[in-house]
This record gives structure tokens, C-alpha cells and sequence, in this order.
């Protein structure tokens, strides 16, 4: 008898926890999505619809917001740059990283452990403490003020983590493969391109996605090293439209719905692989 | 790397007999990546913390002040408080991760890491969504939401009763600090939920199994299979907001302006960093770059010196 009233009140217990366990999390499902939902919502309705009734769905949805985004900002300019430099610089940082990652698995010399020491230390120091240099840096270059000095900054910035990624990665594919392509007379490259790159496909996607994340949604060094209307990154571009609209929330909700929407629909498309870059990129260590 | 190199090496690269493994050839898929990396990363790290004892005009550095600058930073009558508010609050900012952001993630990964719970993808998709989000949208859109006139959260307050607390969030130099932190840890938490699920998921299914059989109260179970899994992974989370936080700029920018509004209440040290070192002071705009590079410097050496004493506390348990 005793077990049977165990047995009872244990499965209560675990019910009411559960139960439990749904309010925590659909509460902060609340919390989460009320915001962007006011976000998307009140994009499509006029300003003192926003503030008579900011939580309803648009009854005449209005599209002044987005005009204004597009006519009055440069919108699609910045856009443009940000497009171009996170392209740039997500092809680049998967390139060199995965050329260095092969080499530092299969160099079998000291130096090479220590140069993957080296790339590791990176991974514990924020870029921005160099800004100073950089900016003195970019100026002697000719570089500052202009979209294209962000990409060897951007470069460097996720060189440590593609390293630390692919390194890891190229060491769990089986040496015997390479050793066959070498025998079946392929050179070192020809193993890269056509051995190592096809099978390094799950981690170039990590790689690719915490540097599209990161790249896109940076606002400090475009911040800190351009000025002009032209060479504007998108986030950039935002805080600009922030200012410019100001008390118009039309058009400033239509400009933060803007520049969300391509990273979350793709976050919504490939969840499973975002949560994993970007775990993976911020645990580093 | 004592004992007899000689054999390892021959293990090594058998069968091929010539070392290919050993060519220097292989430096060069090295050095593209090296290069950028030593150029833009390292020798800027560098030179920055050497600048930090420069002082000159504008974009040249070239007198060399000794201690100078970080005399001025820590003493300074003009300077030094507003270096110690911001330090001060960047460990307020630091402080609130700690407990909002990283005890949310640890319960949510508690409660997502059962097998048995239905709708946990969902919900594991819900709350990492603001951590894809830039944090100069989410700290637009907080603002919006905390305007004291038009914004939803004072204007739900009003309507529910609660009119009393429909207060000027960010316009309260008691709360503005605080505000910004929370919707900080609102963008962050799923990073710690995560890291945690991960490693709670890693505990094979038998020893549940053998807790049940012992009979083991939920309670048990925690602490006795699930919390020797999380101890190790606190250290890595706590390393993580530490140095996540101390960097911060963007939210605090978005929200309160380059200077912490109101009166510098929520200054912390990645605004302060941008306002000395390079945006300059208003009205002037003429940047103190010596000072900027040690208000880098300190910001180096308090990371350095947090994680390696957030590192000694959850390793040394082992």
C-alpha cells in the first residue's frame, strides 16, 4: 500500500513540476516575443495609432514607415555595405583559416604548435582594446572613413575562432585519407581542395554563420572608423535613423524591423546550426 | 615531448617514408592567415598598450609621458571620476549578468535538458532569438518600449493598476543602470542556456535510470548527478560574461548615449573608452588618445587579471 501512494505522489510531484517547467518557459516566451511582435506590428500602423493602442494588430496597416525608410534613409545603400563587407569577410576568414587550420594539423613541427597557441590566445582578447592603433593604423594606410578598411579588421577578428574550429574539426578526419591521396599522387593543395574542403563542410558552416552573426550585427569598429554617408554599415546607418526620426516610430520601427529581418529569417530557417555557431564562438576557450 | 622523438616522428609519418609532414612548404598555408592576424590583431593589441604611455596631438603620439596618463586616469581631479564611476559600474553591469542572465540560463537548461518535455526545440528557438539580434536593435527597441510618454511596458502598467511604477526607467539614475543590464541579460541568456543543456544532455540516461531505481528524489538527482556537470561549466560561463561585460559598449550607447545618461549613471568603461580615446569630449571632439590607450590598457589587464581568478575558483575545486 505504502508504494502504491509512493508511486502516486511521485507522478503528482513530477506533473506539477512540469507544469511548472511550462510557466517558466512560456512566460519568457512572453517576454521574448511581445517586444519584436511590437516591433514588427507597430511598424505597419501611423504614430498615434501606436500610442493609443501599441499591443493591437494594424486594422488599416500603413506602409509610410517603410517609404520613409527607403526614400528619406539611405537604406538600401547601407544595406549594400553591409552585404558587401560581411561576404567579404566571411569568404576570406573561411579561406585563409582553413588553408592555416590544414597546415597546423598536419605540419609536423614545433613551430606549428606554437603558431596554434598563438591563434588560441586570440580568442581570449576582445579586439576592441587595438582600436587606437587601429585607427592611427587605417589612417596611415589611407584606409579610414572607407567600408573596405573593415575587412582586414574583420579578417583578424575571426581568424582565431575559424582556426580554433577547423583545427579541431580537420583533426577528427582520418589521416589515412590524406595519406591515400597522396599515394594515388595528389599534392598538398590538390588534398585541400579536393579532400579536406568537401569533408570541412559542417565546420565551415559554424565558422560561416558566428562571423555573419558577429560581422553584420558589429557596430563599434564601423562606428569608430567611418564617417561618411556613403561607407555606412547598416547598423551604423540604424543609429543615424534613430536620430533622424526620432518621435516618428513608424519609421523607427520600420527601420529596426528592417534590419532584423534577414538574420532572423535565416536564424528561424537554420535554428539548430545558429545556436551551435554561436555557442560555439562565444565558449572559444 | 621527453621521450625519444626519433620514434614518434618515424610513427608519424609512415608509410610514406619522406617526410611530407615535414616540408617547410607547409608555412606558406600559414602565412595569409598569420599575417592578417599578426597585422590587425596583434602588433595593434600591442602598440596600443605601448601608446598608453604616449601623449601628442590628434592621430600622432610622440612624446613619451611615462605613468603620466594612468596618473591622470586613476588621480586626475577632472578625470579620475569619471574613470571610477565607469569602472565602478561596469562591475554593477558585470554583477547583474552573474545573477539574472547566468540563474535564468541554468534553470532554463535544467528544465530544457529533460527528454521527456515536449516543445523543448521551440522553446530552446524562443530564447536564443535575441542573441542573433544586433544589440543596437535590441537597445532601440528597449528604449522604445521604456519611453516614459508613449511606451507599451508604462502605458501596460497604467492600465493594469499599477500606475505607481509607470516610472522614467532610464531617466532614473537609480534605475537606468540596472534597466540596461536586465535587457543585456534578455539578449544573452541563451548563450549560458546553451552551454548548460550541452552539458547537462551529456549525462547518460542509465545513471537517471539508477537514481529512480535507488529511489532518488528530484532534489537528489540535481545535486548529486547534475551539479558535479555544471560546477566545471559555471567557471566557462562565468569567464565568458566577464569578458562579454567588461567589453560592452553597444547597449549602453543605444540606450543611454556615448555618455551614460542621466549623469553619467550608466557610464561604463566601453563608453568612456569611446568618448576619451576617440570620439572626443564635447563640445571640443578632439580626442585624448593616450588616455584611450590606457583606459584600454586597464580594461586588458582587469580582464586578464578576472578570468585567471574566475579560472583558479572552478577549476581549483577539481
Amino acid at each position: 500500500m505504502p508504494r502504491v501512494n509512493d508511486g502516486g505522489s511521485a507522478r503528482r510531484r513530477l506533473r506539477a513540476s512540469r507544469m511548472g517547467s511550462y510557466l517558466v518557459l512560456c512566460a519568457w516566451a512572453v517576454v521574448v516575443l511581445v517586444p519584436l511582435y511590437l516591433m514588427i506590428v507597430n511598424s505597419f500602423k501611423s504614430t498615434s495609432d501606436i500610442f493609443m493602442s501599441p499591443f493591437s494588430f494594424p486594422k488599416n496597416p500603413v506602409f509610410d514607415g517603410f517609404r520613409m525608410v527607403f526614400e528619406e534613409g539611405h537604406f538600401l545603400l547601407y544595406l549594400f555595405n553591409s552585404v558587401l563587407i560581411t561576404v567579404l569577410a566571411i569568404v576570406g576568414v573561411m579561406l585563409l583559416a582553413a588553408l592555416a587550420s590544414y597546415a597546423l594539423v598536419y605540419w609536423d613541427v614545433r613551430l606549428a604548435r606554437a603558431v596554434s597557441l598563438f591563434f588560441l590566445l586570440g580568442l581570449m582578447i576582445p579586439m576592441r582594446i587595438a582600436s587606437i592603433n587601429l585607427i592611427i593604423m587605417l589612417k596611415g594606410m589611407g584606409l579610414l572613413d572607407k567600408l573596405l578598411g573593415l575587412l582586414p579588421i574583420y579578417l583578424a577578428m575571426g581568424m582565431p575562432m575559424g582556426v580554433m574550429i577547423l583545427t579541431e574539426y580537420f583533426r577528427t578526419i582520418p589521416r589515412e585519407l590524406v595519406q591515400a591521396a597522396y599515394i594515388d599522387g595528389a599534392g598538398s593543395f590538390r588534398i585541400f581542395r579536393s579532400v579536406m574542403l568537401p569533408l570541412a563542410r559542417p565546420a565551415m558552416a559554424t565558422v560561416a554563420i558566428f562571423n555573419l552573426v558577429t560581422i553584420w550585427n558589429d557596430l563599434w569598429f564601423p562606428l569608430i572608423l567611418i564617417r561618411s554617408e556613403g561607407q555606412r554599415t547598416l547598423m551604423l546607418g540604424v543609429t543615424r535613423l534613430f536620430g533622424q526620426f526620432q518621435t516618428d516610430w513608424t519609421s523607427v520601427l520600420a527601420t529596426l524591423t528592417l534590419a532584423t529581418a534577414p538574420i532572423l529569417a535565416l536564424y528561424l530557417l537554420l535554428s539548430r546550426q545558429f545556436i551551435e555557431g554561436l555557442t560555439a564562438g562565444a565558449i572559444k576557450e | 615531448m621527453t621521450q625519444t622523438p626519433g620514434m614518434a616522428r618515424s610513427g608519424r609519418r609512415s608509410p610514406w617514408g619522406v617526410g611530407i609532414y615535414r616540408r617547410p612548404s607547409w608555412f606558406l598555408y600559414i602565412l595569409p592567415a598569420l599575417a592578417v592576424y599578426v597585422a590587425f590583431m596583434a602588433f595593434p593589441l600591442l602598440s596600443s598598450l605601448k601608446l598608453s604611455f604616449y601623449s601628442g596631438s590628434g592621430f600622432t603620439l610622440d612624446t613619451f609621458v611615462g605613468f603620466d596618463n594612468y596618473v591622470r586616469l586613476f588621480a586626475d581631479a577632472d578625470v579620475a571620476p569619471r574613470f571610477w564611476g565607469a569602472f565602478g559600474n561596469t562591475w554593477v553591469f558585470f554583477f547583474v549578468h552573474m545573477l539574472v542572465q547566468n540563474t535564468l540560463g541554468l534553470m532554463f537548461a535544467l528544465i530544457l535538458s529533460d527528454k521527456r518535455l515536449r516543445g523543448a526545440g521551440f522553446f530552446r528557438t524562443v530564447i536564443f532569438i535575441p542573441t542573433t539580434l544586433a544589440i543596437v536593435v535590441t537597445g532601440f527597441l528597449w528604449k522604445l518600449m521604456l519611453d516614459p510618454n508613449f511606451g507599451p511596458i508604462n502605458l501596460l502598467l497604467d492600465r493594469v493598476g499599477l500606475g505607481a511604477l509607470a516610472l522614467p526607467w532610464l531617466g532614473l539614475e537609480e534605475t537606468t543602470l540596472p534597466i540596461i543590464s536586465l535587457v543585456s541579460s534578455w539578449q544573452w541568456v541563451g548563450i549560458p542556456t546553451m552551454i548548460f543543456t550541452a552539458a547537462l544532455q551529456s549525462i547518460p540516461e542509465d545513471y537517471f535510470e539508477a537514481a529512480q531505481i535507488d529511489g532518488a528524489s528530484g532534489w537528489q538527482v540535481t545535486r548529486l548527478i547534475k551539479l558535479p556537470i555544471i560546477v566545471p561549466m559555471m567557471g566557462v560561463v562565468g569567464v565568458l560574461t566577464f569578458t562579454g561585460n567588461f567589453n560592452a559598449f553597444d547597449v549602453v550607447y543605444s540606450m543611454a548615449g556615448a555618455n551614460g545618461a542621466p549623469n553619467y549613471a550608466a557610464d561604463i568603461l566601453g563608453t568612456y573608452f569611446y568618448r576619451t580615446g576617440i570620439a572626443g569630449k564635447h563640445p571640443v571632439g578632439i580626442p585624448d588618445m593616450g588616455l584611450g590607450a590606457a583606459i584600454a590598457t586597464v580594461t586588458f589587464v582587469t580582464l586578464l587579471a578576472g578570468v585567471m581568478v574566475i579560472r583558479r575558483l572552478t577549476m581549483g575545486r577539481k
